[in-house]
């Protein structure tokens, strides 16, 4: 099963602090023990949110707002895409994501979801849903 | 014990034990020895992690545990040896010195790539590669192995045990093959770990979810593998092989588990990362192969011509004549042939496709392969020789022994004068084809289904 981890923001990620040398290291070597492990598919990290635009949708009105937003701890900084056994070895293999920052006494999370893949729909959709999806897929640009 | 902590603790011993398994093994030259050994250190946490709390760095803690209980067994050893035969200089002088062998633990690398030789060395039968495999790579139970391959899990446990007993009695070396010996060696893992896949892949709606995560199994070994031998092209070639074919997973079965053929699939489901994942790989392999692709390689290259195509009406069918033609080069099998030509026909039109079939005809391994006559039967329907393809298509359905595909043979020779576009029918290996480079036919070049193997095959 396929897994996103989401790293969150802190105060130095959202003040576009790039990491210490230390930490460029440390991350390093737990993505490399991923690699080696087989089971890391992709991991990104994310520029702070003031080089981002959220998008509210009301009704029909659409409005845009450019970043920073304010929340700074419930934002995304970066993220692993992970294939595991389950959600248990995810748990195990994250608790040794090393934290150097926050620091300062800032509490801070990594959240582990669970990635919807096609097997999960396949038990629960009727066939009209299922079929409904095959159109929405095949009208759906390619990438 | 909270259940917490006991499901932590086994998590982390199934992320620990290939690389403890292959650690120990280095020390005490024996599978078995290495495996209870490391058995024992899961007790020891047991015992003490849920008083104590998980250690920070886990895996050392196990790996140093078990060690210290090795080096115990090998001073008791030498002691009784010592006593025995009382001649403690030549033991002396013979015995690996425990002290640097406890030093060398940089070389996790070299251990799990010396473990995966020993698993997958040719003295064993390829249900007990495949199992040792899974068991001690995989971190696979011997339960979720007999799942997987829907045989008892006694036959499994059993099959491990000979199995380490044959690796014991031949005296196989812990060690990586070197020179000519590599390739044979290596092939003889890739072969495994492709074959887990496999059975993964041909695994049906209502099946065990153990099957279908056989992929997934497979794909973390080839992974691991690619970082263990970075320099073997094949490595790479099988990677982008599988990760290529596992991007299709979504798409290829429909409702109630029907198989979709490639031409059908929709396109907008293909997984883009695993795509992207495996022409990566394909480019890895590529770059080592030196001008000289090995037949997983090949495979790779035409999964990902498919894989670049956004319509099926899009896809490159020369290139995959030719690297068909270069597939049968690397390993000549009448089922590559047959391959080839259908994508000759895609090419270049039927009269092309129909010249190559025609030189296979008189085929041993083809005789009773009712996928030539099929294929044949729609070759000459296209070209409007309509005769001649009831004629095909009416021996194609006496010789396949798939009632539902028998059916729909009988109705396309009796609708010979309608021509039918593709799709073919996914052709199977004939019996005693035993290289497994043949990719099925275009419309899905998917593995197929395994007419031999650890679930069709007991030796007892």
């Amino acid at each position: 099963m396929r897994f996103m981890v989401i790293t969150k923001a802190t105060a130095a990620s959202e003040a576009g602090r790039p990491p210490a040398t230390e930490e460029f290291e440390v991350v390093g070597a737990f993505i490399q023990e991923m690699v080696d492990a087989g089971v890391l598919l992709a991991a990104d990290g994310l520029h702070p949110s003031t080089q981002g635009a959220r998008i509210y949708f009301d009704g029909t009105t659409k409005t845009v707002v450019d970043g920073p937003f304010t929340e700074t701890k419930e934002l995304i900084a970066g993220f692993f895409l992970v294939e595991m056994k389950s959600l248990d070895e995810c748990v195990e293999w994250f608790k040794r994501f090393p934290v150097l920052r926050p620091g300062d006494g800032e509490r801070s999370n990594i959240e582990i979801r669970r990635v919807v893949q096609a097997e999960d729909f396949a038990e629960e959709m009727t066939a009209e849903q299922r079929e409904a999806v095959e159109r929405r897929d095949a009208g759906a640009r390619f990438d | 014990m909270t259940t917490e902590t006991h499901r932590a603790i086994e998590t982390v011993w199934r992320i620990e034990a290939p690389r403890l398994v292959a650690g120990l093994a280095r020390l005490v030259r024996d599978l078995g020895t290495a495996e209870e050994l490391a058995q024992d250190a899961l007790v020891a946490a047991l015992e003490q992690w849920p008083a104590e709390g998980v250690p920070d760095n886990p895996g050392a803690w196990l790996m140093t545990t078990a060690k210290r209980r090795a080096i115990d067994q090998i001073r008791r050893a030498e002691t009784y040896r010592r006593k025995v035969a009382e001649v403690g200089r030549e033991l002396e002088e013979s015995a690996p010195d425990i002290g640097t062998l406890v030093a060398e633990d940089d070389g996790i690398g070299d251990d799990l790539l010396r473990l995966v030789f020993v698993a997958c060395h040719p003295v064993l039968s390829t249900e007990a590669r495949t199992a040792l495999t899974l068991r001690l790579l995989g971190g696979l139970t011997t339960d979720e192995i007999a799942r997987a391959f829907l045989v008892p899990e006694p036959t499994v446990a059993q099959r491990i045990v000979r199995a380490k007993k044959t690796l014991a009695k031949a005296r196989v070396p812990f060690e990586v093959p070197q020179g000519d010996e590599l390739a044979a060696r290596l092939g003889s893992v890739l072969e495994v770990v492709y074959l887990i896949f496999n059975e993964g892949y041909s695994a049906t709606a209502g099946d065990d979810w153990m099957r279908p995560a056989l992929c997934a199994d497979a794909l973390r070994l080839g992974r691991v593998l690619a970082g263990l031998a970075p320099r073997e092209p094949e490595v790479h070639g099988l990677v982008a092989l599988m990760e290529i074919q596992a991007s299709r997973a979504a798409a290829r079965t429909g409702p109630g588990g029907v198989p979709i053929l490639l031409a059908d699939q929709n396109r907008a489901r293909w997984d883009q990362l695993l795509i992207r994942r495996g022409l990566a790989a394909l480019e890895r392999a590529e770059a080592r192969a030196a001008g000289r692709p090995g037949p997983y390689l090949l495979q790779a290259a035409i999964a990902a011509v498919h894989a670049r195509a956004r319509h099926f009406a899009d896809t490159d069918w020369e290139r995959i004549a030719a690297l068909y033609e270069k597939l049968a080069e690397a390993g000549p099998s009448p089922v590559v042939e047959l391959n080839r030509a259908v994508a000759l026909c895609m090419a270049y039109g039927p009269a092309a496709g129909l010249e190559l079939l025609d030189q296979l005809m008189d085929v041993p391994e083809l005789r009773n392969y009712h996928l030539l006559p099929t294929v044949r039967g729609d070759f000459l329907s296209r070209l409007g020789r309509t005769d001649e393809a009831r004629v095909e298509f009416e021996r194609a359905a006496a010789l396949t022994r798939n009632e539902r595909e028998r059916t729909l043979l009988l109705d396309r020779a009796a609708r010979a004068r309608t021509p039918l576009p593709t799709p073919l029918p996914r052709p199977v290996d004939p019996p005693g084809h035993r290289h497994r480079a043949g990719t099925p036919l275009p419309p899905d070049n998917g593995p197929r289904k395994r007419r031999e193997g650890p679930s069709s095959r007991e030796k007892g």
